[in-house]
């Protein structure tokens, strides 16, 4: 277990010495250069070893009892000021487990597809620092004992987006995206700040085990302090998994390179809340009120961004409203108390979306940087590997049984439906978001990929698939999009979903709850499958009429309802909204101003002021 | 024997190098510069005696020297500093050769007196830090504002003399209500205890009456909260360090604000604890306008000087804040702050100075796209960037939650506010920051700017070793500060009890409290 210091000290080394190389060198966008290879070799190196260490230290849980596979290290103290006392100190569960897996295998992976991806750009070196430093920061948060040192690693994943966003500084709409993501982030840390002080003087320590285990004896059930606590830090997740109302930011962060995409705002550090909340779970349990709210937002968050997703037709604005969309499934998991099933879905949304992404780059790759999917089209006889690689992709995300995302999206449904906490309108609208989903992955998937060529000519003459480097991390994604969910296959199936019993010990307690679910009768968890399954079917073959068969049909209809059509091709106008708050916010900056030329220079003002300060106070102080 | 010996050689060391530089040629700029960087270097490494000697469980004075200096008075040479000092003096000892090398090609001319002026300013302010004698802190606390009076005056911007003007306006309007308290409190011990002394350790155990700390309290906080400057008495900052030569600036942010947020500690704490615990809720409220103030006006400003100037205001309303929570958290939170922000916007404006140095502007409209010429320039840039705004792993982190997680016991609403602060801060210094270094390069000017040199590498180097140092491994400076810390709070509640106890009970004569003095 004490390779577990190894997990994130590898890419943080990493970090550092691609760190001077790209100061060492102004560009590197020349060929064959040695610093070049050696960047690229230490850039997957240091996540491979991790991703390597990692499983060493999941089969070495796994070796354990049950009952046993909790293992703390302690590195060294870190703050020290009275009875506030944290250390730099780590937690291996099978919850954290799963999670350095996921980090550092995806990450590895699209660590190697970036080497092709990025061949040619001048900050190479920079770029693989940022995203060496990503790995460390997401690896330290999942790996973290205590509050104080997760939220170290939250907020360096968040600088690490900031930075990689913004990644082509030069162009101001990219660092705009940055900044904007940066911002929102904040506001969302806040709470998340606020909620591990009452916690800090709540419990008298931020240690996990600790606040967890004496959860049950200090806070009532459903009381005020509770309540509060996860609220605070539901807010936080809020702010960086994108959910409702704070999700603006992620679309823009698609500014970045496509990889950082996959990475950062698809497979990984979005994530973060979900993992946050799922790792809260003895707290939030106590909170029903909290509990429903992360539900109603869930669900909330995840059919309205799919139907954003249904008429975008930049190909990674839909994959990310498709990845706020997912979240929400996540959310609405951990809100009916499903903990497990949203981390299952959380891994398996990993493997496809991240894939979808890397498609989507090899897409680009070949099309010299076109997004727009009204200029795609036949792309399949072009680049086969690709195109076989989104539509396993696709399949996965649609839900489509024996893939991946069936497994996990399906037992989220479920619980939605049967839990205690669930509610028949939860499941509803998980239905529902499920029926868009494959209705726009198809539709995306149709126009990228089949039916006529709508390319440039110049640009199609210059199609070509993409380089191994690329490919071969697709193919990797691909094959774990399909089998990712036979670790979690359900009881009902005739599986023995040893992906809950591994994460078993985790969620004892929300365990024992959704336990309380088994008198729903099996048939009734055939039915909702069937019906899922169904709805799933309707929504590809409605694109497949759509776009494959009459494709007049979107433009009449787009015609026809011409409002609501609006309304979601401008994403609710949401953006303008915010653009309106704004404008308050530019009052203030405009009281700024106001402040600014009350600054006059003049010491006779400034006396003037100085006495009316003064009276004031006095005045206070004589009448209070 | 060295430990009675160090605070004096740490304080009249620079002072030894004045008397070296008046020697010399004032047309040898380089053996000048080369003397002066030296002395202060040497400074530097003496210091670091103290913090290795430093007994970390002990609240005592340590390193003292107590003779006396001017007998019939009650004057004594009394040195000696504890957890809260410690890592003030060493803040000033590493802080000033930094800004002596940085000012090697921004200063040519009077070169003689700009670094007689520096060193002279370090023995003033190590002199501030180290004394436990009133008068000589005093001395000492005016002393300094003659060096920093020539520094801004002579070597300053277009609009030196007014900002000189007003900086000593301010300062000397403050210090001379302080010297009245101070005298005060001098005839007051007489009358208590029969005899005159300045010893500020002797003082502190008198029980000061509340009616007549509430106005000595108030002289010398009056005094400190320039100094700071805590809303609404920091209208000169932003003039001073506009107008200060690259190294004033550091100096001035670096180590002569600490002089306030010190002065609270050392002096409005433990001489007159009830004044400052029942109208604190008037020091908590300005230390936040100061900080959500601060950030907005920061937001609208054009110069990146006067905008890290402006920051200022709201880090030490952070620093403010945290002291007046009154708790363990608060306190330790404020005195690592202190010592942050003298790193992070020490660094700051020495990253303006370099900017400057290439460029004369500091308009941030002049810029943009900086970042593709100067790539080492923006990575250090950077991290003092997002030290100040406080990410974790940097010493912004640990010092800002320490304070929000101590004021947060004392008063929610205090810490939600303050915590707005962090927000605002992302806001003015990544659009600052993006407006500046990101971009397409506009100006034909700054296509030829050269990136750092191995000098300013240097200075800048140390500064961003210790902001990963404070926010990494901070232990020493809490395990440190911790016994002094716990010392003074305490110390400070069983006085504001017994003060109470007194005011409410009959009347007690001075039999009784040098009865009381002596049951001590």
């Amino acid at each position: 277990m004490n390779y577990v210091y190894f997990v994130p000290l590898f890419p943080l080394i990493g970090f550092l010495i691609n760190g001077l190389l790209a100061l060492a060198r102004k560009s590197y966008s020349d060929g064959k250069h040695p610093l070049k290879s050696l960047v690229s070799w230490i850039g997957c190196t240091s996540v491979g070893l991790s991703f390597l260490a990692s499983i060493a230290i999941f089969f070495e849980l796994l070796a354990l009892p049950a009952g046993e596979r909790v293992v703390q290290k302690i590195a060294f103290p870190w703050i020290l000021s009275g009875k506030f006392h944290i250390d730099v100190g780590f937690l291996l569960d099978p919850l954290s487990s799963v999670m350095i897996l996921v980090v550092s295998g995806v990450g590895f992976f699209i660590h190697v597809y970036s080497t092709g991806y990025m061949a040619e750009d001048k900050g190479y070196a920079r770029y693989f620092s940022y995203l060496n430093l990503f790995t460390f920061f997401m690896l330290m948060l999942v790996l973290s004992n205590n509050f104080l040192l997760l939220y170290v690693g939250w907020e360096g994943v968040g600088l690490c987006s900031y930075l990689l966003i913004g990644f082509w500084y030069e162009k101001k709409s990219a660092a705009d995206a940055g900044k904007k993501a940066f911002i929102v982030n904040r506001i969302g840390d806040f709470g998340f700040a606020l909620g591990v002080m009452l916690i800090f003087w709540t419990f008298g320590s931020l240690n996990f085990s600790h606040v967890f285990e004496n959860a049950p004896h200090v806070l009532a059930l459903g009381g005020g302090l509770v309540t509060a606590i996860t609220l605070l830090l539901f807010l936080g997740a809020i702010g960086k998994s994108a959910q409702i109302p704070l999700y603006i930011w992620l679309p823009d962060a698609m500014e970045g390179p496509t990889p950082v995409s996959a990475l950062i705002h698809a497979a990984t550090m979005v994530t973060a809340g979900v993992y946050m909340v799922a790792r809260c779970h003895a707290l939030f349990l106590l909170a029903p009120v909290t509990m429903g709210v992360v539900a109603v937002i869930g669900a909330a968050t995840a059919i309205y961004a799919a139907s954003i997703g249904l008429v975008q037709n930049d190909i990674k604005r839909v994959l990310a409203y498709s990845t706020i969309s997912q979240l929400g499934y996540m959310f609405l998991a951990c809100g009916v108390g499903a903990f497990t099933a949203g981390i299952f879905h959380l891994m398996t949304h990993a493997f496809f979306k991240a894939l979808l992404f890397l498609a989507a780059g090899s897409v680009m790759h070949a099309l010299a940087g076109e997004l727009n999917m009204q200029k795609m089209g036949g792309l399949k006889k072009y680049i086969p590997i690709t195109f076989w690689c989104f539509l396993a992709g696709t399949l996965a995300i649609s839900g489509i049984p024996l893939f991946s995302g069936f497994f996990s999206k399906d037992e989220i449904l479920w619980k939605a439906f049967s839990s205690p906490h669930g509610h028949f309108l939860l499941w509803l609208i998980g239905v529902a978001t499920a029926a868009l989903t494959a209705f726009y992955m198809f539709r995306l998937f149709f126009m990228t990929f089949l039916g006529k060529s709508r390319m440039d000519p110049q640009v199609e003459s210059h199609v070509h698939e993409s380089p191994k480097s690329m490919t071969i991390p697709l193919m990797v994604l691909a094959v774990l999009s399909v089998i990712g969910g036979y670790s979690g296959i359900p009881h009902s199936l005739g599986g023995s979903n040893r992906f809950e019993g591994f994460l078993s010990s985790v969620f004892e307690h929300g365990h024992s709850e959704t336990q309380a679910a088994a008198y729903h009768a099996v048939s009734t968890e055939y039915l909702l499958m069937i019906i899922s399954i169904v709805v799933v079917v309707i929504g590809i073959l409605v694109a497949h009429r759509f776009y494959i068969q009459n494709l007049n049909i979107p433009k009449r209809l787009a015609i026809k309802y011409k409002f609501p059509y609006r309304v979601l091709f401008n994403k609710y106008y949401v953006d303008e909204l915010y653009a309106i708050a704004n404008g308050i916010a530019s009052v203030v900056k405009g009281l700024g101003v106001l402040i600014r030329k009350t600054q006059t220079g003049y010491l006779r003002n400034y006396a003037l002021s100085l006495i009316f300060g003064a009276m004031l106070i006095l005045v206070y102080y004589i009448f209070r | 024997m060295l430990d009675t010996w160090i605070l004096t050689i740490l304080t009249f060391f620079p002072l030894l190098g004045v008397l070296v530089l008046l020697l010399i040629d004032r047309g040898r700029h380089d053996a000048i510069k080369a003397i002066a960087f030296i002395v202060s270097l040497l400074n530097a490494i003496f210091s670091l005696y103290i913090y290795f000697n430093f007994t970390s469980e002990s609240s005592v004075m340590q390193f003292s020297v107590n003779k006396a200096w001017i007998e019939s008075l009650g004057i004594s040479y009394h040195l000696g500093i504890d957890g809260i000092s410690l890592f003030l003096v060493l803040l000033t000892t590493f802080l000033t050769p930094l800004a002596i090398l940085s000012s090697w090609s921004a200063i040519t001319e009077k070169v003689k007196g700009y670094y007689i002026s520096m060193l002279f300013l370090e023995t003033g302010m190590i002199g501030v830090f180290v004394s436990l004698d009133l008068f000589l802190f005093y001395v000492f606390w005016e002393v300094m504002l003659i060096p920093m009076y020539f520094l801004i005056g002579i070597w300053g911007g277009p609009r030196r003399i007014y900002a000189t003007v007003k900086f000593v306006l301010f300062t000397m309007t403050g210090s001379l209500l302080m010297l009245v308290a101070i005298l005060v409190l001098y005839f007051m011990n007489h009358s208590f205890t029969g005899t005159y002394t300045f010893n500020l350790l002797e003082i502190i155990k008198l029980p000061i009456p509340l009616g007549a700390q509430f106005w000595l309290f108030f002289a010398f906080a009056l005094a400190f909260a320039i100094k700071v400057p805590m809303f609404p008495f920091h209208t000169w900052l932003p003039d001073a360090h506009v107008e200060a030569p690259t190294a004033g600036s550091v100096i001035l942010a670096g180590v002569l604000l600490k002089m306030g947020t010190y002065g609270f500690l050392r002096f409005c704490l433990p001489l007159f604890p009830n004044t400052f615990i029942d109208y604190g809720l008037l020091f908590s409220v300005l230390a936040i306008i100061g900080i959500i103030y601060g950030a907005i006006v920061c937001i609208r400003q054009e110069d990146v000087k006067s905008l890290v100037a402006f920051s200022s205001v709201s880090h030490l309303g952070f620093v403010m804040l945290g002291l007046f929570a009154l708790n363990i958290q608060g306190m330790e939170g404020g005195i690592l702050q202190m010592i942050n922000h003298g790193i992070s916007t020490g660094a700051l404006f020495l990253i303006v100075g370099m900017i400057y140095e290439r460029r004369h502007t500091r308009l941030i409209a002049d810029f943009g796209g900086v970042s593709k010429k100067m790539p080492v320039f923006a990575a250090f840039f950077m991290i003092v960037t997002l030290s100040s705004i406080g990410l974790p792993g940097t010493n912004g982190f640990v010092g800002e939650f320490t304070i929000l997680l101590g004021t947060f016991k004392s008063n929610v609403v205090y810490a939600v506010l303050g915590a707005v602060g962090i927000i605002l801060a992302a806001i003015y210094m990544l659009w600052m920051y993006q407006r500046t270094m990101f971009g397409k390069i506009t100006k034909p000017e700054n296509e030829n700017l050269k990136d750092l040199n191995l000098r300013e590498k240097i200075v800048l180097i140390p500064l961003i070793l210790a902001i990963f140092w404070i926010g990494i491994y901070p232990k020493p400076f809490f395990n440190k500060m911790e016994p002094s810390v716990k010392n003074l709070i305490e110390n400070a509640q069983t006085k504001y009890e017994k003060n109470q106890l007194i005011e409410k009970g009959l009347t007690i004569d001075s039999q009784q409290i040098k009865l009381m003095k002596h049951m001590e």
